[in-house]
């Protein structure tokens, strides 16, 4: 339990000793989005009867929290895969479910201090209701899960940097972006709107929003249930690449 | 004496590559142990194999009792690895470092051991210095420190010298010394010969994934024991026909093994005969580099050696 601990701890001295960069950075990219957004759009829209700069900012907590997240695990493990030093943390007696535990954990807690950094920054433009604490909570902590995980699957599987950026750029990010951050997905065109419900993380953020302003593009409780499920997939993924030692034990 | 370290046909392929191809070996408690081979021999590997870090393909490798897939937990605990390679965190300072390493082992308030290891390393001074800022010499006595920090009973050190000054290395293994001296049993593997001749009692010897010798090292010196002739002839000479076929030939000196000094007569008169006038000669003692290259260049059947 020990090892499981110092893991954890570790992996969250490593962003923290780094915060400015792994913490401050993304809340200021958040907060230019807002500023340029808002302005641009403030007096023309409103969406689900919410104006435009309270309806983006849980939009923005979630994807910074998201983005930090998968940023956290994949780094931390392409980073000593690249130097080595993932001896250090192989060699030891820990086992690979408290290896997934720690380093999810870990990333869980980046997003959760971006995704906060995020609220406190941008409330001097807009004052977003929170009508459902818990059920910010819940997406919030498990959407972080989810890509910790999918951040260590990627951080495993590239063999470098490049790969890495590759994931996080033409995966990670596009399904970030287009999750209806910016918008309600009632406002694409039909082919538009089917495709977002097939990206996840639509419903991470759709479910996040709700626990503000009690409004939201699909029920709740469908939003809890794919996410629930996509953690348990790639849960079962990330675990199973651990347990066979793929690219990390010859 | 119990054993230490137990592997017993241990097979590790990496595609169609055969990297150890089926290693027997025991190692007693306390003993320091030596693990020699050029490179591709498997060494590492082989360690690897030990550490869980690699997962052999068949065979079974068990550290004090506790086999090193099924039992893990209890099997890294007793084992303290030093990688071949110069890696480290460059997040941490030293003593996080071994903070951290303590915990992972399950050990808090680790403090007074730590400072005894960063004093016996000569890196006291260091203690709070960032792992980025130390030279390679440094980063090398810290991963020493950091296989050490849960007082395994068997350390495993993989090419701990490379590149280091020889200050720190007689300084090393003065302090692995002390700690085989202690009971730790000690694995070593070098590329430095006389290292090992100097340290090991006794050795194992592998070629492509096989053990070719193991022996203590006195009787692997006794096996090739005797002298060496080694001479430099005036030129324009070559070494008559007869004594060609037993001797190698390297930057133009020429080396003859001798069986026992009553040799050299006969053999003098050989080079007398053919004209030869010798410009340099030199009667040396056998050493582990004699014994290596011996068998390393012999045909001996593995099988029959690994016994």
């Amino acid at each position: 339990m020990l090892g499981f601990r110092t893991l954890l701890y570790k992996e969250v001295l490593r962003f923290w000793k780094v915060s400015f960069q792994t913490v401050a950075a993304p809340v200021l990219t958040a907060m230019l989005y807002l500023m340029i957004f808002s302005h641009v759009l403030e007096a023309h829209v409103q969406v689900h009867g919410v104006p435009y700069p309270a309806f983006l900012i849980p939009g923005l907590v979630m994807m910074s929290a998201l983005q930090n997240a998968f940023a956290n695990s994949s780094s931390s493990l392409i980073q000593s895969k690249v130097t080595g030093s993932v001896v250090f943390v192989l060699l030891p007696p820990i086992s690979y479910v408290e290896f997934f535990l720690a380093y999810v954990m870990a990333a869980m807690l980046r997003g959760l201090m971006v995704g906060t950094g995020v609220v406190l920054g941008t409330i001097w433009f807009a004052v977003p209701d929170l009508q459902a604490p818990l059920w910010v909570l819940t997406f919030i902590v498990l959407g972080g899960a989810i890509m910790g995980a999918l951040g260590m699957v990627a951080g495993i599987w590239a063999d470098k940097f490049d790969q890495l950026a590759g994931f996080q750029n033409f995966l990670i990010m596009p399904l970030t972006m287009l999750s209806g951050v910016f918008y309600s997905i009632h406002s694409l065109p039909e082919f538009w709107q089917q495709v977002s419900r097939f990206n996840p993380v639509f419903y991470m953020i759709d479910g996040f929003r709700f626990g503000f302003f009690g409004v939201s593009d699909v029920a709740p409780e469908t939003s809890l249930a794919v996410v629930a499920m996509s953690f348990v997939l790639v849960s079962a993924a990330t675990l199973a690449l651990l347990r066979s030692g793929y690219k990390l034990r010859s | 004496m119990s054993v230490a370290v137990a592997i017993d046909r241990v097979e590790k392929r990496f595609g169609s590559v055969s990297a150890l191809a089926g290693v027997s070996l025991q190692i007693g408690e306390g003993e320091f142990f030596g693990l020699l081979g050029p490179n591709g021999a498997g060494k590492t590997t082989l360690i690897s194999c030990l550490a869980g870090l690699a997962r052999p393909n068949t065979g079974k490798l068990v550290v004090m009792g506790h086999d090193v897939v099924t039992d893990y937990r209890a099997a890294r605990r007793l084992l303290g690895v030093v990688p071949q390679e110069l890696v480290f965190d460059p997040f941490f300072s030293v003593r996080e470092t071994l903070r951290i390493q303590s915990g992972y082992f399950g050990i808090r308030n680790n403090g007074d051991w730590i400072d005894e290891i960063l004093a016996n390393l000569d890196l006291t001074a260091k203690a709070d210095t960032n792992m980025r800022r130390l030279s390679g010499g440094m980063k090398r006595r810290v991963l020493v420190a950091q296989a050490l920090v849960h007082k395994p009973p068997v350390i495993v050190l993989d090419e701990p010298t490379a590149g280091v000054d020889v200050e720190l290395r007689q300084g090393l293994w003065q302090f692995v010394q002390r700690l085989n001296r202690d009971g730790h049993t000690v694995i070593l593997t070098t590329h430095y010969l006389e290292e090992a001749e100097a340290l090991c009692g006794r050795i194992a010897m592998l070629k492509q994934g096989r053990v070719v010798a193991l022996d203590s090292t006195s009787n692997l010196l006794a096996r090739f024991a005797g002298q060496t002739l080694n001479l430099r002839l005036a030129s324009p000479g070559t070494l008559p026909e007869a004594l060609r076929a037993r001797a190698t030939e390297s930057g133009g000196r020429w080396t003859l093994p001798l069986a026992d000094l009553g040799e050299i007569e006969p053999l003098l008169s050989t080079l007398r005969e053919a004209g030869c006038s010798i410009e340099d000669l030199r009667l040396t003692q056998t050493d582990l580099e004699d014994v290596f290259l011996g068998v390393m260049q012999s045909t001996v059947s593995p099988n029959k050696a690994a016994v």
